[in-house]
């Protein structure tokens, strides 16, 4: 296949690893994989944040880096919440700008965006991809993977093919852990109060380290994690799933 | 009373408190847990939330023929039929209602709508005293206090704070030990007498079927029926909202209703009267049909499914913001997820400006919906709006919105003052934040200038710990409880081209 990797401007920016990571399990399945260098923003901030005509632009430039999809299999991300944003809201977003090209393009490239672990156990229908990890892991289910993407256990199913890992359960998984975009700072008090259960529970697990499907999701608990010195790693799924000498 | 800083400001002090935090989490988990067994025992589950939802969907698209015929049906039922704008104008027609009876005194079956239009408070200035008869609502009264649930007003209150109340307020509550059975002795026999001897009860609705005028009332006490059987007298006050087209309808919500509310199978006390019977029930019927910001959320294509609700609070007991804050610090008779949505249509986005971002859009609420309102979806829609309005407003930002000034809305312009500037100039640094990212993103080369500098800036931030935290802001913010990420020595888009370049 031939896939396009979306790597969102966080993954590109701060977690380039999860990127990497991304693309050495798909060329390890064989396929090819292409960066569209134009890609910036899927424009999640601002389509949350209550600015809909800036992430309108963002809209545009997507389908700028992207084209209508025609030029790829699959446009894989290694994140559930931007995915979430193409797939779910670029349709609304489309249609509300009254552009009919943009509506056309959105509505052939939006259902070609994957999450990564959807990918690969739902389309691909792969689950051993010869993974190497003998850490304890303990899997935080992100809300838009779970709730919006509805990736279902694709995740566990994956890491559950990694040979040397264990496991762990994480008391109330579905627990979102507060980070929520500039939720995080807009009501700063709760989010800190969700985060400081979600580290309790990470701890509960007894686990070494956290993986999620969402670099953010991941530098929230992992900068509550890091603040309270715990010892506990965050680590992206894309990254356990890479991992070939268990050194990651 | 409100925080000048709205849901942040009352969330913060209701976080202080950690025994409320360990009630609310030991709360909120066991309806969870009960809620969710309750509904997957249904086969069918989610083909009823659907049914659910489409009942609603229809009924509000020609929501003005249901009224009429509603209206209708309740006169040929004996009944008789008032039309309310607003709170005020509720208000006045309840309290001529209960003047006109010769009474100085109500009981009330619990009732958001009549909380919603503050019925109680525009009584009292009447000179009528309304006793809720509502165990926790009656709580909440004698405590002078607010609901903080939908459905279990006084989630936030322990046994031993109940026990003062009832000895210092109600009749033989002196020695009264704070053992549940007798807590609850005491009140009936105080809420008994009253069922005795008031002519005139109060009552909510939580559906009314158009086709046959039937009122359907759905409480766990048996209370509301005393309300709804022993007055001579018995005023409804309903949402607009709650019609349903037909009596078939009730088979879906009844049947939705409790398994999300309280995870019973079944309803405890489901009351139904059409008018008025010869010798049996009340003997003149009055139903008070409210508006009150209802047909401003209609006219919205988006907002309007939260009209929907059939308020058995599930998404309050599934969200982790309202499990962490309580339902008082959305300072509205519609706390949660629900109330985020419903408040700023009902009473003007100006009053619930910061409401529909108390939220991490976790989705949990969707989930649990029995009617399958989009409330992510509605919430996002609503700041758009506030945020579009705020541009409007000639850069007053979120905070400066002009309410959509809803029939009989509480207006609170006014009372901000130096907060509202405060808020002013917050909202249009975020704007311009904004507008340089969504530029920024706009194009890859600014793109990739703006990332190397964003890259310098976070290594420095992160060697200059105690600078950051004390940072007013979102770095602040973020630095209080989190380290920041490490900067990487390369972009994703850095390490791609240097491979290609040497694969080449």
């Amino acid at each position: 296949m031939r896939i396009g990797l979306f790597v969102t401007c966080l993954g590109d920016t701060l977690f380039p690893e999860a990127g990497r990571a991304t693309v050495e399990v798909l060329e390890r399945l064989g396929h090819t994989v292409d960066f569209p260098a134009a890609q910036t923003c899927c424009g999640q901030m601002h389509l949350n944040s209550g600015y809909a005509d800036d992430a309108l632009r963002l809209v545009r430039g997507f389908v700028r880096a992207f084209g209508d999809g025609e030029g790829f299999d699959a446009i894989v991300a290694p994140s559930g919440s931007c995915v979430a944003t193409v797939r779910h809201h670029y349709g609304v977003l489309a249609s509300d700008s009254g552009d009919a090209g943009l509506q056309r393009a959105v509505s052939r490239l939006a259902p070609r965006v994957f999450e990564l672990s959807e990918f690969l156990v739902g389309r691909l229908g792969v689950e051993d991809v010869g993974a190497y990890f003998p850490h304890r892991v303990v899997y935080h289910p992100s809300c838009h993977g779970l709730r919006v993407l509805r990736v279902g256990d694709a995740p566990l199913r994956l890491l559950r093919a990694v040979r040397g890992i264990e496991l762990v359960e994480l008391p109330e998984a579905d627990s979102c852990c507060g980070f929520g975009g500039t939720f995080a700072v807009k009501n700063a008090d709760v989010s800190a109060a969700m985060l400081a259960d979600k580290v309790a529970r990470v701890l509960e697990s007894g686990a070494e380290v956290c993986t999620a499907l969402d670099c953010s999701c991941l530098m929230h608990i992992g900068g509550g994690l890091a603040r309270q010195r715990t010892g506990v790693r965050t680590v992206h799924l894309a990254e356990i799933l890479a991992s070939a000498t268990g050194d990651r | 009373m409100a925080a000048a800083g709205g849901f942040p400001e009352a969330a913060r002090a209701a976080l202080a408190d950690a025994q409320l935090r360990r009630n609310l989490h030991v709360a909120t988990h066991t309806i969870r847990e009960k809620r969710l067994r309750a509904t997957s025992e249904l086969d069918d589950w989610e083909q009823l939330r659907e049914a659910g939802r489409r009942i609603k969907e229809r009924t509000m698209r020609h929501l003005d023929r249901h009224l009429e015929t509603l209206e209708r049906s309740v006169l040929a039922a004996g009944g008789v039929v008032h039309w309310a704008a607003d709170a005020a104008a509720a208000n006045r027609i309840v309290a001529e209602l209960v003047r006109a009876a010769g009474a100085r005194e109500v009981i009330k079956v619990k009732s958001i709508a009549t909380d919603e239009i503050g019925l109680n408070a525009a009584l009292a200035e009447q000179g009528i005293r309304a006793v809720e008869t509502d165990l926790a609502e009656l709580i909440n009264q004698l405590a002078g206090d607010t609901s903080s649930h939908i459905l279990v007003p006084a989630i936030h209150r322990n046994r031993a704070e109940i026990r003062d109340l009832f000895r210092a307020h109600l009749p033989g509550g002196a020695g009264l030990s704070d053992d549940p059975a007798a807590l609850v002795e005491a009140a009936r026999a105080y809420l008994r007498s009253l069922f005795l001897s008031t002519p005139v009860a109060v009552s909510g609705a939580n559906f009314a079927v158009a086709e046959t005028g039937t009122v359907c009332v759905v409480e766990s006490e048996g209370n509301g029926r005393m309300c709804t059987t022993l007055p001579d007298t018995l005023i409804t006050v309903m949402g607009i909202e709650k019609v349903v087209p037909r009596l078939a309808d009730l088979g879906v919500m009844l049947q939705l209703l409790p398994r999300s509310a309280t995870a019973e199978r079944m309803n405890p006390y489901t009351s139904l009267w059409t008018g008025v019977t010869p010798a049996d029930g009340p003997r003149s019927f009055h139903l008070v049909l409210l508006d009150a910001g209802r047909t401003n959320a209609l006219a919205d294509p988006v907002g309007r499914q939260a009209l929907h609700c059939i308020r058995c609070s599930a998404c309050l007991n599934v969200c982790p913001v309202y499990e962490r804050t309580g339902g008082h610090a959305y300072e509205s008779v519609y706390p949660g997820p629900i109330g985020a949505i419903l408040t700023p249509q009902l009473a003007g986005l100006e009053r619930g400006r910061t409401l529909p971002w108390a939220s991490t859009l976790c989705g949990a609420c969707y989930d649990a919906c029995p009617v399958k309102i989009d409330i992510p979806s509605v919430l996002l829609h609503l700041r758009a709006e506030i945020v579009r309005r705020g541009r409007a407003g000639g850069g007053s930002g979120d905070a400066g919105a002009a309410g959509r000034d809803a029939g009989g809305a509480v207006a609170v312009a006014g009372a901000r003052g130096h907060e509202g500037g405060r808020n002013r100039r917050e909202a249009a640094a975020e704007r311009a934040t904004m507008r340089l990212a969504a530029v920024v993103m706009g194009g890859p080369l600014r793109y990739r200038l703006a990332q190397r500098a964003g890259r310098v800036t976070l290594g420095w931030l992160r060697r200059h710990p105690r600078l950051t935290r004390a940072l007013p802001g979102p770095l602040g913010a973020w630095t209080s409880v989190r380290e920041l990420p490490e900067a990487p020595e390369q972009s994703f888009r850095a390490w791609w081209h240097e491979r290609q370049r040497r694969s080449r």
